[in-house]
């Protein structure tokens, strides 16, 4: 069996991270720490996704989260989000402090995101596979009602094992949706191991180009690269697709690329201080 | 029932904006006049139910209400997940319309029956499920449910069904339909047993046994009232085309156990044994092989009836 290279190893001078980038990560900490639990691989690879869109690209109120002609962003993979709900927290949609209650009794931010409970998050997520359809009925929906909001899906890499995804992309594809951007976290690692051991992808690019898509690939990690290829759709008739080159873990030098950290049950008191000195230490 | 309740679909689409339809892979020309006039709310989307429902529910967040057409068993099992999480976690308004309810489908065999559709549908939180028994019925059923704040199971029966509600002035979702008076017991159904219900009634009076027939086109909510008065006749049959496990039958138990009220006969369900069919043909062979055509189901009635007295 052969794996492919981890991202760090195809972008070996991706950018370091800067302020907003570990401000994020840290809250990502925060409620580790306050929840005891949670999805840390899957959400720091993911940060800089979410926090370009939510920063520098989607339009959104946090005064008026179902603001209509806001742009929808759907985490698909809804076990990575507490990069969404450090998002949400940076742009005032709850307060920071919450973070810390994730998970516990009778906190609103769960361990996967719900659409009722939480303002900005626009579908409750965690059973895999589901967003992108979601997404295809939204971008129909404006399509109809002749409004020009995007829509963003973000799946994970070992998401896209389930057939419902292509069912979705056949569909995006036939409706030419091209108000659809959907991205693939692509960090090369779920639950059990590597992506190249479970189900393997390759060739990732070329399956979405064949589902209709157009495409292009980054370094998951490079805001600028990011900024680049999100800031408007990549085709004025077709659906887009980034595959993000992203780094499970990423920001904490001990658990990336380790599916040990893909989910943690208990962290204690000393691995938690190990984070944030890690985090610090990026440069 | 069918085409009627497309065509319904139709009509709502020409008065309400909102409205939506989208198929799986239907027979060609379906709808077709909708999709010739309203073409960007018409989807015919190919045999991917699990797609389906999640755009249904995207379109549905957005204020559309969708009405989601394919055979009922593909409706229920094969995206049974999406159901669950797009549309009732979601609580949203879209409608399943799932064609060949129950046996329907006998000559295709057993991967096409809906015969455990109620079951896993009444199962999830938010979800309301109709059983009309006749074109008529469908019609106010669909004509009154435009505004139903919830995500429902409409199931079909094959067509051409003998109209026996009547002429009910409206449908009410969660209300009972009492369709004929008696005193001895009370057979207590839905969809198009409803009609062999009243045909069995007929056939027991002669035997001395004086049956009321009431219909629940609403399987869930059930109508709760009715079911407890009907407790006081002297014993309450249920009649499906389903499985006993999990449909009708189950739901009446339930509603009667936690009130803790049991007519003086008890209850006698009468529907699908937990088996696939052994065979093929038509679906009114396959209801005989069951037991489920009115002279079995008298047969059944009065011999039980007879014996707990």
């Amino acid at each position: 069996m052969i794996n492919h290279p981890f991202s760090n190893e195809i972008y070996p001078n991706s950018p370091p991270l800067d302020s907003r980038s570990k401000e994020m990560r840290r809250l990502v900490i925060d409620a580790l720490d306050g929840g005891g639990r949670g999805h840390l691989g899957s959400s720091m690879s993911l940060i800089e996704i979410i926090r370009v869109i939510y920063d520098d690209v989607a339009k959104h109120r946090s005064s008026e989260p179902m603001w209509e002609g806001r742009d929808r962003c759907i985490l698909s993979k809804g076990h990575g989000c507490l990069a969404l709900y450090a998002a949400l927290a940076c742009h005032n949609y709850f307060p920071r402090e919450e973070m810390r209650e994730f998970c516990h009794f009778p906190s609103r931010l769960g361990g996967h995101p719900e659409r009722s409970k939480v303002p900005g998050v626009e579908a409750s997520t965690g059973a895999l596979g589901h967003g992108l359809s979601i997404g295809v009925g939204m971008a129909l929906a404006a399509r109809i009602r002749k409004r020009d909001n995007r829509v963003f899906v973000i799946m994970g890499d070992g998401e896209i094992n389930e057939g419902s995804v292509w069912e979705a992309a056949m569909s995006a594809s036939k409706h030419n949706l091209s108000h659809l951007t959907a991205i693939v976290d692509y960090n090369k690692i779920q639950s059990y191991g590597r992506t190249a051991e479970v189900l393997d992808l390759e060739p990732l690019l070329d399956k979405w180009r064949a589902f209709g898509f157009e495409t292009v690939e980054c370094d998951g990690h490079d805001v600028e690269a990011l900024m680049k290829f999100l800031d408007a759709p990549l085709s004025e008739s077709k659906p887009s697709m980034i595959i993000a080159h992203t780094v499970k873990g990423k920001g904490v030098a001990f658990a990336e690329n380790d599916p040990e950290w893909h989910h943690k049950s208990r962290v204690p008191a000393d691995q938690i201080a190990a984070m944030y000195a890690a985090l610090a230490e990026n440069s | 029932m069918r085409k009627t309740c497309l065509n319904m679909v139709y009509e709502l689409a020409k008065q309400d904006e909102r409205v939506v339809f989208v198929g799986s892979d239907l027979g060609p020309g379906v709808l077709e006049e909708m999709k010739q006039t309203m073409p960007d709310r018409y989807y015919m989307e190919g045999m991917s139910e699990q797609n389906i429902i999640g755009m249904a529910a995207g379109l549905a967040m957005e204020g559309y209400i969708p009405y989601v057409n394919t055979i009922a068993t593909f409706i229920t099992r094969r995206c049974f997940e999406q159901v669950a999480v797009d549309l009732c976690l979601h609580d949203l308004p879209v409608r399943l319309i799932g064609n060949g309810g129950g046996l329907v489908y006998a000559p295709l065999g057993p991967t096409h029956l809906a015969t455990e559709d109620i079951a896993i549908m009444r199962s999830i939180p938010n979800m309301t499920i109709v059983s009309p028994s006749d074109a008529d019925e469908m019609t106010r059923f669909m004509a009154s449910a435009l505004d139903w704040p919830h995500p429902i199971y409409i199931r079909l029966g094959k067509g051409g069904d003998p109209v026996v509600t009547g002429d009910q002035a409206s449908f009410e979702i969660g209300k009972a339909v009492p369709l004929r008076a008696g005193t001895d017991i009370q057979i207590l159904s839905s969809g198009v047993m409803s009609g062999r219900a009243l045909a069995a009634a007929e056939m027991l009076i002669k035997k001395g046994v004086s049956a009321g027939v009431i219909h629940l086109p609403t399987i869930k909510p059930l109508d709760e009232g009715a079911v407890i008065a009907a407790a006081g006749s002297k014993m309450i049959v249920t009649l499906e085309e389903h499985f006993k496990m999990g449909g009708l039958g189950s739901a009446i138990s339930e509603v009667l156990v936690d009130v803790n009220t049991m007519p003086e006969l008890g209850i006698l369900r009468i529907g699908l044994e937990d088996s696939f069919p052994l065979a093929y043909g038509s679906q009114d062979e396959l209801m005989e092989c069951f037991g489920l055509q009115p002279s079995a189901i008298t047969e059944k009635i009065n011999k039980t009836f007879q014996i707990r007295s």
